[in-house]
């Protein structure tokens, strides 16, 4: 599959499927970074270090297949164009950072989207797994098995004491970033999430806005993830989170309920109004189209569409973005252009569902 | 909405200041925000970077106590890769997997912080490589097992297990005649 089809079919395979808790919960990522044991980190070592990496990892793993991630695929950086690279980032299967690297990075991407590798960015390897709605368990089963695969032919770097060795201090030991996406406008809403991060933060959980720049959730898009990596064993670590994504999920259930209960003319109004700026702009920010979408698809999940799909959020959230608003429009757009775009692509999606 | 400042770009950011009861609105552009300072550019936020080689100099001005050879401290290289520990201190990043054995003396205080005051791996151990490490937790495991069945006052389950670990001690596999009961 080349690169072109696989951005122009925007949405990956993994994203239309619906998860557990999929009213709530998006999705579900589990990310484990190694490294090679006797290459130096890529922020310090010679191109032709770090091309022992690349050429391994596509030695053994390009084309190859791991159960139902078949089909791996290695992208150099060195050979896409920006804005190729752009919408992998929009995509969430590379890092920005891994945008800007020249030297021997890439990505080896399965034909379904939910494992991508990432190679040479500040590790030697990033491998990250997607889930469509709430799968801990199941992701970092599968995460694990694929690490054991890989493991089957590279000498990671390992410390008996400090786990596996990473560039960073801050992700020594278990290499692993579990992060789940969550859609919480309710509780945004009523502002009782900025009351629970605090309690949050001291277990070690890290809760930060989608999309957005800083601590601001575009579209009530949260993500919340580990940050400790050391001296608690994966399954804790997992185990931690889930609790508080229940947690978050029961809050947010009760919110919405208490919403419809005591405003609710006052939420369809807001609702329906959203509904009426997608559906009919020329002309839309992404911001404003984050926060209509989120109040598109909280109308969506207390009932007031029967007609709407709940995956337009996800969906949306990913097309509006600058690269496939381009990629679109098979031309480099202004700003100003793009919002003209991305009323119009919105405007066309609502058709689409309306057929 | 055009920013107050330039009129040009469209006001991306909205102040609201109350100064003694008076309120005051500001809509400005990214760009005349930047340049009048409400907001700092991307190059200035705090990076988690910043954060610890603040830990990192904290470490190397316990270091300076008399007793401890200064000179030293900053030739600390990593023979591999050749990263000094100033270095390290300044990017906040290792080089290479052998700079963990480097600078090991510094590497608790570091970790402690970074890690709620962990400082030892508690997790995967890689599958193929580490099969004697993996034993070695193993024995462990049933150590501790061990222990609680003889606190229990189990006995006869505890015999089982101390054979167990004999056989996994001894070089066994831990496979067939040790699963059966």
């Amino acid at each position: 599959m080349s690169l072109q089809s696989f951005i122009d079919n925007a949405i990956s395979p993994w994203m239309q499927e619906e998860g557990p808790d999929h009213d709530i919960v998006l999705s579900t990522r589990i990310r484990l970074a190694r490294n090679f044991t006797d290459v130096p980190f890529p922020i310090v070592a010679e191109e032709e270090k770090l091309k022992i990496v690349s050429n391994w990892i596509k030695e053994h793993f390009n084309q190859k297949s791991f159960n139902q991630y078949d089909g791996l695929e290695y992208f150099a950086m060195s050979t896409l164009q920006p804005i190729e690279k752009r919408a992998l980032v929009e995509k969430h299967l590379i890092s920005p950072y891994l945008m800007e690297q020249e030297k021997e990075s890439g990505v080896l991407v399965s034909k379904n989207e939910q494992v991508s590798l990432m190679v040479n960015e500040e590790d030697h390897i990033r491998l990250q797994l997607y889930f469509p709605g709430l799968q801990l368990d199941r992701g970092l089963e599968e995460a694990f098995h694929l690490d054991d695969w890989l493991e089957e032919k590279i000498d990671y770097a390992f410390d008996e004491k400090r786990g596996y060795l990473t560039s960073c201090p801050t992700n020594v030991g278990t290499g692993l970033r579990a992060s789940v996406m969550m859609h919480l406008p309710a509780l945004t809403l009523t502002s009782k999430i900025g009351k629970m991060v605090p309690a949050i933060n001291q277990l070690g959980l890290v809760v930060r806005g989608m999309y957005g720049e800083g601590s601001e959730a575009v579209g009530n898009i949260y993500q919340i993830s580990n940050q400790i990596t050391l001296g608690r064993s994966e399954q804790d670590i997992i185990e931690d989170l889930q609790s508080v994504v229940e947690k978050l999920i029961e809050q947010e259930r009760f919110a919405r309920e208490l919403l419809v209960e005591q405003s609710e003319l006052r939420l369809e109004d807001r609702v329906f109004r959203s509904y009426g700026i997608l559906k009919y702009s020329r002309i839309i920010e992404s911001k404003e189209a984050a926060k209509c979408l989120s109040d598109l698809r909280l109308g969506i999940d207390v009932g007031y569409f029967k007609h709407l799909s709940r995956s337009i959020l996800n969906e949306l959230m990913v097309l509006t973005q600058p690269a496939f608003l381009q990629q679109y429009a098979q031309e480099t757009l202004t700003p100003k252009q793009r919002d003209i775009k991305r009323a119009t692509i919105i405007r066309e999606r609502l058709r689409l569902e309306e057929s | 909405m055009e920013c107050e400042v330039c009129h040009e770009n469209p006001a991306t950011l909205h102040l609201t200041n109350y100064i003694n009861g008076q309120k005051t609105e500001l809509h400005v552009c990214q760009k005349c925000a930047m340049e009048k300072g409400y907001i700092e550019s991307k190059d200035d936020a705090y990076t988690i970077h910043d954060l610890l080689s603040g830990l990192f100099s904290f470490n190397s001005n316990l270091s300076k106590q008399p007793g401890i050879n200064k000179s030293n401290q900053s030739e600390l290289t990593c023979p591999h890769c050749k990263m000094t520990y100033h270095q390290f201190a300044k990017v906040g990043k290792f080089g290479c997997a052998h700079c963990y054995k480097t600078f090991e003396d510094h590497l608790n205080p570091i970790f402690r912080r970074v890690h709620s005051g962990n400082t030892e791996h508690s997790g995967k151990i890689p599958k193929r490589q580490h099969v004697y490490l993996q034993q070695k937790r193993l024995i462990q495991d049933y150590r501790n097992q061990l222990k609680i069945l003889i606190d229990e006052e189990n006995f006869e389950e505890a015999a089982k297990l101390r054979d167990r670990i004999k056989a996994l001690e001894s070089g066994e596999s831990s496979s067939d005649s040790n699963e059966e009961e």
